[in-house]
């Protein structure tokens, strides 16, 4: 029982974290690339500054959210998600809408995100210094031990305040999300744009609303993805940039293009990260007496060590476009 | 008008009149400009020469939304459903303009091309070509058009279906809307037409009634397969 505890929290609560991290960066991405058809490479540090201006309002204003018994960061959370949007249409008005305007290639819009994204890194830093700081400035981190009630079982499976409050948050944003799509005429506008954008036009859609919502949208959740992120570790500037490939691996193992598909994609990434660097040993442990004897257990039984890490999405992607380019959902061949 | 993709012209001097309520078909051979034409009356594309008007005010600047405020409505050759989109919700953003109408519309569309009813909560991408055809031309209707644009409504489709929509294209004419039409069925698509040009290298080569040029032994020789 102790081993499924230790299950429960290294992989079941550890790949739900990673998952919806995953989930939410990838939504960003898939969103932009169904409308403006390219990857946007600076949407990691999109997340990033989303994360630092949380911290910037919370560092200001450190004592709001113990009047409410809220942690201050998430008080702030929605302010950036503004911000976060905010800079999001600014940096499409800014550097991609001249491009498009151009008629460019998609890979033109590509490397000028690439070039986003090193902006955007240079001057957060600039900004933030380059070391790690808590988003929880004057509030504590709440730390969760559930004793379960059997005979035997010492561990407790532990959850923290900031992982449920991610939980929460991801489940509202991927209900709103499929409301808006689904429901409003804006949201249907844009799955109409991704369909057949000159039918859309056609339609008296403006195309170029469509667009500054997409920007909006893939802004906030960035700030969403962001924070919750920083509030799970600590805020540092370079934090998000190191989930650009799983994030794309996840968008693009779900159907590029396919909002549902980047969820699942996320969770899937995740949960294979988690799975590869999980200690097997610890579930083996208890059958040790029944294996044969010339069968020593190694003290980490890892399919990947956890430095590694980052080859578990390499693989997932590499897989992904091996065997099904277009995705676990159907999405747009890239 | 002169015009084309780039600064190129595609068309040559081509000058065609409509009057509100008329039915007006374009023929002509493959390449020849027609669907270039229609796309140049619905703002897609550069009029590098000359001049469109609706209603006397000139149109050629103003791109597709705004021409779609001013009650015009455009049915492309190809791509002209959003595929995974519902039927409903194709239907929906014809109207998006007017959300207040979507109802009304709705119901109006359905009673013209009942198949659609039950079909409608279905991706558009999974239906048969001629019931994809009905959902472009409802989805343009949805606007409540005053002027509207098909190019070649009844392009593979079978005789049946082509019956259908020729049918369905009378009904909306007589329902007051004005009709500008390709079609490569010339000969069914002239029967139905107040008026008829045959373009060719992207110019007029015969413009006059669609039963004159039905009669016009030169138009039958060379462009009507005899
Ligand atoms: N998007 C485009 N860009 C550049 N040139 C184009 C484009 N579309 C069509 N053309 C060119 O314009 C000319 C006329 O094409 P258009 O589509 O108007 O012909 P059409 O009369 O509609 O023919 P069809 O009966 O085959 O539909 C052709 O030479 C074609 O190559
Ligand atoms: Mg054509």
């Amino acid at each position: 029982m102790n081993e499924l505890v230790f299950f429960i929290n290294n992989v079941v609560i550890a790949g739900s974290v990673t998952g919806s991290i995953y989930a939410i960066g990838a939504i960003g991405v898939t969103l932009i690339f169904s409308i403006m058809r390219f990857a946007h490479f600076a949407h990691a540090d999109i997340m990033t500054f989303g994360a630092f201006m949380v911290l910037l309002l919370t560092t200001a204003f450190p004592a709001v959210g113990a009047s409410i018994g809220v942690p201050t960061a998430l008080i702030m959370l929605p302010l950036a998600m503004l911000l976060t949007a905010a800079l999001a249409v600014g940096i499409d008005k800014a550097f991609y809408k001249p491009l498009r305007a151009h008629g460019v290639k998609p890979i033109v819009m590509v490397i000028g995100s690439l070039g986003v994204t090193l902006m955007l890194q240079g001057l957060i830093r600039l900004f933030s210094g380059t070391g790690g700081q808590s988003l929880y400035v004057d509030d504590r981190k709440e730390i969760f031990r559930l004793a379960l009630p059997f005979e035997g079982v010492r561990a407790p499976i532990v959850i923290t305040e900031p992982q449920i409050y991610l939980f929460v948050i991801t489940l509202v944003a991927v209900v709103a999300l499929h409301l808006f799509l689904n429901r409003s005429r804006l949201g249907k506008a844009m799955r109409a744009m991704s369909d057949n954008p000159e039918l859309a036009q056609a339609s008296g859609i403006n195309t170029n609303t469509i667009v500054a919502v997409t920007w909006v949208i893939a802004g906030a959740l960035a700030a969403i993805a962001g924070t919750l992120l920083s509030l799970d570790v600590t805020f540092k500037p370079d934090l998000s940039f190191f989930l650009l490939l799983p994030i794309f691996a996840a968008a693009i193992v779900g159907g590029v293009g396919h909002p549902y598909g980047a969820i699942a994609g996320g969770f899937v990434v995740g949960f294979a990260e988690t799975l590869a660097v999980f200690n097997w040993n610890v579930l083996l442990r208890p059958f040790r007496d029944s294996l044969p004897t010339w069968l020593e257990l190694p003290s980490n039984l890892a399919f990947v060590g956890t430095e590694y890490k980052i080859v578990v999405p390499f693989f997932i992607l590499v897989a992904i476009l091996v065997w099904r380019p277009t995705g676990l959902f159907k999405g747009k061949v890239i | 008008m002169h015009g084309g993709y780039g600064s190129m012209n595609i068309l040559n001097g081509v000058n065609m009149t409509l009057y509100a309520d008329e039915v007006g078909v374009i023929v002509g051979p493959n390449g020849a400009g027609k669907s270039t034409m229609l796309k140049a009356v619905f703002g897609l594309l550069n009029v590098n020469q000359g001049e469109i008007l609706l209603n006397g005010q000139p149109i050629h600047n103003l791109p597709p939304n705004q021409l779609v405020e001013r009650g015009m409505g455009f049915v492309p050759q190809e791509k002209n459903v959003f595929p995974s989109l519902t039927v409903k919700e194709n239907l929906e953003m014809g109207a998006y303009l007017k959300p207040q109408n979507v109802k009304r519309m709705l119901e109006q569309v359905y009673d013209f091309f009942p198949p659609l009813v039950e079909k409608r909560h279905q991706p558009a991408g999974e239906l048969s070509g001629g019931q994809r055809q009905m959902v472009a031309m409802g989805r343009a209707l949805m606007a409540e058009p005053s002027l509207l644009l098909l190019d070649e409504p009844t392009a593979g489709l079978s005789p049946l279906y082509m019956n259908e929509i020729f049918d369905r294209v009378k009904k909306i004419n007589a329902a007051g809307v004005g009709i500008l039409m390709v079609e490569q069925n010339a000969k069914q698509a002239l029967a139905i037409a107040d008026k008829g040009f045959v373009l060719a290298a992207g110019q007029n080569r015969f413009t006059d009634t669609g039963a004159a040029l039905l009669a016009d032994p030169d138009v039958a020789k060379s462009f009507l397969g005899g």
